[in-house]
């Protein structure tokens, strides 16, 4: 039997490690150098995005200036290696820098997230030297986006079920089919998209292509007209016997859905980040109109039904950060991060919609006019329950990483 | 080419609310935002504008304070200095620390490093000294020109457009000098964030004002802080004559 002091030294040891890779609790506990580009996202933000962001949804912009900045700071590609002209930082600055320009633009958050995670991502982890070169470092400074390229009008979240297809002639692969809810869509310089090469593989006959734009056989279809997150395009992407050279499939045959649910992971990262900029915004905007706003001859922040609101939406903010967080942080030491992924953007989405909801809440009929931002972050904090795996799926993952953590044999 | 020297203080960030401590000794700065005082920022922004009109070689941040005044000097070589040198002093030392104190181990650093020109912010938001730019002049014997809102090079020297009251004055030095920063000369730009990475890779010299031959014990005893008056309730008052007579109760008119 082992003894009480056994089981102690365990514990013991296992402090000392976990300290020697001391995880991040707060803010002031970041690295400095994550703690300075916070600095910088916020400041541009409230300087650049801020001021623009309601015109932007208002006129369903492209905030093409805004990204090019975004660029020159090097938020475009934040994790590619500097010497593929990206910034080279990790994950967990991504994840910090994605919350701050979204808590300034949700739009340009997901615009920048795309760009970072679904695009780039999987070409600098699947992508041959040469696809770098011609599709990653003219990728990263702003100037020219990407997108990716996986649900269909028939099926999302069951990606296994592509309905496009892939069919290799010659030196070419001739793709047909189309793909929808393309987020970045009309303005992408080029998609990785996901088709089918052998239908009776199911998830495992799909795989990955890099297609760039203005090519034969290539068309987009209608811009959608959006809840939120008006500034960046959601549009279809239309292939009609669109010939790309062989060189062009990412990864090898076969190898689709794997990078899928890879990028998906990973993504996940960036709307969690998202999802928290709005919940912070709508937080602060919450807090600034109940110093100001009088009811019964005091600010209503005195009122204690206002400050259990602002008590449940802090806690929720600050719950989903640390799940974030550390989802950042376990893809940064390469360990496993699938649930803690899944976690963090279940938890920053649903606390993007009720923080929204009750920020509108306390600005009261200020919230539901277009002069205050209320209503655009209750607009925008929608979707992201929605893309890149919807709150039920994310409970799939979820539940099927706990059953096989603890169910017995 | 010249080479330039900059002055950065961390201050207490501009946004938070100053609160002085229960023991009247001073203001909390314990797990309280920092950040570069803004003036110092335009003063590197200026530095950093010159090398890029390669009228600058070499720009050097200057920091003194506590072991956490590196954060300040980090972010002024994300911004584009070249290094940095911090000069440690901490403590009781730190918390007397004068501008005079500052300026003569700018001096002293300013003739150590061979630079030509010294830029610092006009003033500190914290103390609002607004001393450091003119006796560091005065300890050199160097020109100076104070709330720079334009710096031109010209000839040898520099043609500074400075903001007065009721205007602007334009005048002339010989370089070398020492300049302070106002508000409007430039609008500091953001450290991008390859720059951010970038700064690992940028020196960081440490140094003691011993090591410099700079005496910092304290000149001044700081006998008690204390918050401003609070603001007395006004009161509405029916007409004027109430308002003449109230007046005359507080003695504000006979």
């Amino acid at each position: 039997m082992k003894s009480l002091r056994h089981i102690c030294n365990i514990g013991q040891s296992l402090i000392r490690s976990s300290q020697q890779q001391r995880g991040i609790a707060s803010l002031s506990s970041l690295p400095e150098t994550h703690q300075m580009l916070q600095k910088t996202c916020r400041d541009f933000a409230n300087n650049e995005l801020v001021p623009n962001a309601g015109r932007f949804d208002r006129e369903h912009l492209y905030p093409a200036e805004q990204i090019r900045k975004m660029g020159e700071l090097g938020l475009m590609a934040v994790a590619v290696p500097d010497n593929l002209g990206g910034t080279g930082l990790d994950n967990l600055a991504y994840a910090i820098a994605m919350e701050e320009i979204s808590r300034g633009c949700a739009s340009c958050g997901v615009i920048m997230s795309v760009n970072n995670s679904l695009y780039l991502s999987p070409l600098m982890e699947f992508g041959s030297e040469k696809q770098k070169e011609d599709f990653v470092s003219p990728f990263t400074d702003g100037s020219r986006v990407g997108c990716f390229a996986l649900s269909e009008p028939g099926n999302g979240s069951d990606a296994g079920a592509a309905s496009t297809t892939a069919v290799l002639k010659g030196d070419k692969w001739i793709l047909n089919g189309t793909k929808a809810w393309i987020t970045n869509g009309y303005e992408a310089e080029a998609a990785v998209v996901l088709a089918t090469t052998d239908k009776g593989q199911k998830h495992k006959g799909i795989s990955a292509f890099i297609v760039p734009k203005n090519i034969a056989g290539f068309s987009l279809g209608k811009k959608e007209d959006k809840l939120g997150i008006r500034g960046s395009s959601t549009c279809q992407l239309i292939f009609e016997d669109c010939e790309i050279p062989k060189e062009n499939l990412l990864g090898q045959i076969g190898y689709g859905f794997k990078i899928a649910m890879k990028t998906l992971d990973g993504g996940r990262i960036g709307i969690a980040s998202q999802a928290l900029g709005i919940a912070q915004a709508s937080l602060e905007l919450a807090v600034d109109y109940a110093n100001k706003r009088l009811a019964f001859g005091k600010p209503i922040s005195k009122l204690q039904a206002i400050q259990s609101k602002i008590a449940d939406m802090s806690l929720q903010v600050e719950s989903s950060r640390l799940l974030t967080w550390r989802a950042a942080w376990l893809k940064d030491h390469k360990q496993g991060y699938t649930k803690e992924a899944a976690m963090a953007k279940l938890a920053a989405s649903e606390t993007a919609t009720y923080c929204a909801h009750q920020s509108l809440q306390i600005l009261g009929g200020m919230g539901y006019v277009t002069d205050m931002p209320a209503e655009r972050y209750y607009r925008d904090a929608r979707i992201t329950e929605i893309y890149e795996g919807t709150s039920e799926i994310q409970r799939l993952v979820i539940a099927g990483a706990v059953l096989k953590e603890l169910s017995n044999s | 080419m010249a080479r330039v020297l900059v002055g950065v203080k961390r201050v207490v960030d501009y946004a938070v609310k100053i609160r002085v401590k229960p023991d009247k000794t001073g203001v909390a700065t314990e797990g309280i935002k920092h950040s570069m005082n803004p003036f110092d920022e335009i003063a590197v922004e200026e530095a950093v504008q010159m090398k890029e009109k390669k009228l600058a070689s070499e720009i050097i941040a200057v920091s003194v304070g506590p072991t956490q005044s590196q954060e300040v000097i980090r972010t002024a070589l994300a911004m584009g200095a070249d290094r940095g040198i911090h000069v440690d002093v901490s403590g009781p030392e730190y918390d007397l620390l004068q501008p005079l104190h500052v300026s003569k181990i700018l001096a002293k650093l300013a003739q150590e490093e061979k630079v030509d020109l010294i830029i610092v912010g006009k003033q500190a938001i914290d103390d609002d000294s607004n001393q450091t730019a003119q006796m560091t002049a005065a300890l050199l014997d160097w020109p100076q020109g104070t709330f720079c809102s334009k710096i031109e090079k010209t000839g040898e020297g520099f043609t500074i457009t400075r903001e007065i009251d009721g205007g602007l004055e334009t005048i002339k030095t010989k370089s070398p000098a020492v300049l302070s920063a106002d508000l409007r000369l430039n609008t500091p730009r953001y450290a991008t964030l390859p720059n951010i990475m970038a700064t690992k890779k940028k020196p960081i010299k440490k140094v003691s004002p011993k090591d410099l031959g700079i005496d910092t014990a304290a000149r001044i005893e700081i006998v008690s802080v204390n918050d401003p008056p609070v603001r007395q309730a006004g009161a509405i008052l029916p007409d004027v004559d109430a308002l003449i007579s109230k007046l005359k109760e507080g003695g504000h008119v006979k």
